[in-house]
């Protein structure tokens, strides 16, 4: 499983076990699987789909400016503005 | 002596100013909880943010074309002292012991001949600082409730520091606020924000970000993008830490002030008991020797 972190300035949002998460990098959207590379971006204000499993619907987090780390802990967004 | 009345109504002031300082430590302490609660949640945006900024910084070779928020104007001729306190005052020492730290910077780089700016967010810092320094006062924010700040406006504060730092206002602004450790200590603190300081190799040790990392975009895009945005968030955070800092202070101080009143009651109340018999005793004497006389 991949630990999947999303920090804003006010709160830490979410800090869970998933499957994979996709972000919306400015260069374009990635995919993060456990094991990946590490790796850094930033991000464009658009959605973020975290997948549970491997099947079924992701769950989308519409969020606003930032960056997002991938390194041996994980993956870690930090949005500036975080919508649902 | 005082006469019985006036020691009567003394003792009722003395308890309705109890009564507010009471009520007001409750509120407070309430506020505080939120604070505290809040200034905790963004401790780990501030702190990653600031461990990726290093370990990018540490990266990327300070040149003629680095963002200038990084390498700075190569100059330390002009400081700005950005102080952030609050604009409401019954907090104990809160707002004196951050402006005293900024004054005593302050009153330093004067000596060492620099050029001193002062830029502040809260009125009860400005005032302070006002009658040393008037006339190096900048700009002065007036951000009302600290605890209803959002990130908006931390960021349009920043913008507003670095934009200034763009047309070349400065060269060095440090940032002075209270740093909330427990209800009963802050600890005023300064930090250098432009240009961004970097608490070198064991950032980027803790960070795991290793050689092997792929930046999108390059380096050098990236730190530009992420540097405006670390001023905001720690300017941001120092908000927080203030607004916690402050509401601490303000529970400690009116916590004494209901001690006190509580002391100043029982010692009045029994002056007001002395004097009061006092009198019944006068009254009997007299009556007494009225009564032998006959």
């Amino acid at each position: 499983m991949l630990h999947f972190e999303l920090v804003t300035p006010e709160k830490l949002v979410r800090s869970e076990e998933v499957y994979m998460v996709t972000v919306p990098g400015t260069e374009g959207d990635f995919g993060v699987l456990q094991g990946h590379a590490p790796f850094m971006s930033t991000v464009r204000d658009g959605n973020l789909s975290i997948y549970r499993t491997d099947k079924g619907e992701p769950e989308t987090i519409r969020i606003e400016g930032g960056f997002a780390e991938v390194n041996a802990k994980g993956l870690t967004v930090l949005a500036e503005k975080v919508e649902g | 002596m005082a006469s019985l009345k006036a020691l009567k109504i003394r003792i009722g002031s003395v308890k309705s100013t109890q009564k507010i300082t009471k009520a007001m430590k409750m509120v407070a302490a309430a506020k505080l909880r939120r604070a505290q609660e809040a200034a905790e949640a963004g401790r780990p945006y501030a702190q990653r943010l600031e461990a990726v900024v290093a370990s990018l910084a540490g990266k990327v070779r300070v040149s003629e074309s680095s963002p200038r928020l990084l390498a700075g104007t190569g100059k330390d001729q002009v400081h700005l002292l950005v102080v952030a306190t609050s604009d409401k005052g019954l907090a104990g020492a809160f707002n004196t012991n951050i402006a005293r730290l900024a004054r005593k910077h302050a009153r330093d780089l004067v000596a060492a001949g620099k050029t001193v700016k002062i830029y502040t967010i809260g009125r009860k810092g400005r005032g302070v600082l006002n009658r040393e320094f008037r006339a190096n006062m900048v700009h002065g924010i007036e951000p009302g409730d600290l605890g209803k700040l959002s990130f908006a406006d931390a960021r349009g504060y920043a913008d507003d520091i670095i934009a200034r730092f763009e047309a070349g206002e400065y060269d060095v602004a440090t940032l002075f606020y209270s740093n909330f450790k427990s209800v009963l200590t802050q600890e005023p603190t300064a930090q250098q924000i432009v240009p961004v300081s970097i608490p070198e190799a064991a950032a980027a040790a803790e960070t795991g970000v290793s050689a092997a990392t792929e930046y999108e975009p390059e380096e050098e895009e990236l730190l530009a993008d992420l540097l405006p945005r670390n001023v905001a968030i720690q300017l941001y955070r120092a908000i927080r830490e203030n607004a916690a800092s402050e509401q601490g202070s303000k529970m400690t101080a009116m916590d004494n002030a209901t001690r006190n009143a509580g002391d100043l009651i029982k010692r009045l109340s029994i002056q007001y008991n002395r004097a009061r018999q006092a009198a019944i005793t006068t009254e009997l004497v007299e009556i007494i020797s009225g009564a032998e006389a006959l």
